[in-house]
């Protein structure tokens, strides 16, 4: 399952710490910041293709369906 | 005698006949204005009391059927409208008023039994901080309860769309009217049997009477049952209904409430650029402190470098060389200085220096000692007699005192 953007971003944010806490190997280091770059591209290509989807929820006889609602009437 | 041409009832049988006269009239199905006294809620279920003005005042019964359906709880002296059918209880011969329904009389009513309530559900702990549910940081499906008509539901989705587009479920709800509560209290519940990670409760502004929905107990309950975290958004920033108590959180206006909801996109942008930024500055940083370390090991190995530390370790020892040289002669001459000193004080005072002026001395063989007085001689002693230039030797031929 994809992971969420919160997950994402929270996963970020230790990287990030981690590598400002210095103290890695060259290895760990650019594995670290590799894993980062990709998570920013990640979290970036997330946020611009977040899209407003509207649909109308409908009860009918105890159950519950959905159609697409336009918003813009 | 009239009576016997008109014949004779029997107590029940007037009775009867009373209480056909009454209730097949137009006594049925009628409003009333009153207030409550004499109130009993019977352990039956069933409600009596009596309903009075000024100058009268009326027996009223409502059953347990009738009584679910009460959105407050009726209290001595409360000012209410009542709608009922007359009737007549035949064993004691009195007329009533059965009621169907009991509302508020007036505004004043509705903000008592809005307290009584909010009260009641605080007593109950429908208010408590223990109970909020908090809300998602980054939603990805809101629920949105509220009219299919009028400007909140489009206040709601033009600020979402704004800030941070997610996936809208949108259930028209009825806002206002008698059925409205039943109406939320449905939504809410749908609602829960969808993936929504959270709901919008929204209305626009209104009178306490317009909001009066979201004031009644049923959609109290259903918000506090609700599994999904609630933002009530009900009317304007002034206006607080019991809803806005239960509800996880409470939004001055619906508005806000899109915006509690989501984060901003443009800040979330920002916030990842900011990392970015830390991530290339650490490991810039950490980079170029493996270079800088790289060159300075490299540097400690380079023959230039060693020959010149040669050069100058060499140039030091002779500097260290030429200090202990110029040392030591500068010494020699402090020392040279003061031990001629020293020996001119010593000359003066010395027998040698008498002797370099022309005088001599007497010493007496073979003691070598210096003879100071005629007592120290005898006569054939051998004495010798030290001059600037050398020794003389002779033996004693004569004294003279």
């Amino acid at each position: 399952m994809e992971i969420s953007f919160e997950e994402s971003l929270t996963e970020l944010e230790g990287i990030a710490d981690k590598l400002e806490l210095g103290q890695l190997s060259l290895d760990e280091s650019l594995l670290l910041f590799e894993k980062g770059i990709k998570l920013v591209r990640e979290c970036n290509m997330k946020l611009k293709n977040a899209r407003q989807n509207v649909e109308k929820l409908i009860l009918e006889n105890g159950d519950i369906k959905s159609e697409p609602f336009d918003a813009q009437e | 005698m009239d009576f016997e041409k008109k014949g004779i009832y029997t107590v029940h049988e007037f009775t009867l006949a009373v209480k056909s006269t009454l209730t097949t009239g137009q006594f049925n199905d009628v409003w009333i204005r009153g207030e409550i006294s004499n109130f009993t809620n019977h352990s039956s279920g069933h409600r009596y009391f009596t309903i009075k003005d000024k100058n009268s005042q009326l027996s009223c019964i409502m059953f347990k059927w009738h009584g679910n359906n009460l959105r407050f709880e009726p209290e001595q002296g409360m000012k209410v409208l009542v709608l009922g059918d007359i009737d007549v209880y035949e064993q004691r011969g009195v007329y009533q008023l059965k009621v169907r329904e009991m509302r508020l009389d007036g505004v004043g009513e509705l903000y008592k039994a809005y307290e009584q309530l909010k009260n009641k559900l605080a007593m109950e702990g429908l208010f408590s901080p223990d109970h909020k549910k908090p809300l998602p940081g980054f939603p990805t499906k809101i629920g949105v309860a509220t009219s299919p008509t009028g400007a909140v539901l489009h206040d709601i989705l033009t600020v979402l769309k704004r800030r941070y587009p997610v996936n809208i479920l949108f259930i028209p709800t009825l806002v206002q009217g008698e059925s409205a509560a039943q109406s939320i209290v449905n939504s809410i519940e749908a609602l829960n049997r969808t993936d929504v990670d959270v709901i919008i409760l929204g209305r626009g502004g209104g009178s306490i009477e317009d909001l009066w929905a979201f004031n009644e107990e049923i959609v109290a309950q259903a918000i506090f049952k609700s599994r999904i975290p609630i933002i009530s958004a009900v009317g304007h920033e002034t206006d607080y209904t019991i809803c806005d108590f239960v509800a996880d959180v409470r939004a001055p206006t619906p508005s806000a409430a899109a915006e509690i909801a989501v984060p901003q996109r443009q800040e979330l942008a920002n916030q990842i650029s900011r990392l970015r930024d830390r991530l290339i500055d650490s490991e810039k940083r950490c980079l170029s402190d493996l270079q800088s370390r790289i060159s300075e090991l490299e540097s400690g190995v380079d023959p230039r470098l060693l020959l010149e530390r040669l050069t100058q370790y060499m140039q030091y020892i002779d500097e260290l060389a030429q200090m202990q040289t110029s040392g030591f002669g500068r010494l020699l001459e402090v020392k040279q200085a003061l031990l001629d000193a020293h020996a001119g004080k010593l000359n003066a005072i010395s027998p040698l220096g008498t002797l370099s002026r022309g005088y001599s001395i007497t010493l007496k063989l073979p003691q070598k000692t210096p003879v100071r007085s005629i007592a120290d001689i005898e006569i054939s002693d051998e004495i010798s007699i030290i001059v600037n230039d050398g020794k003389i030797k002779c033996v004693v031929n004569d004294k003279e005192e």
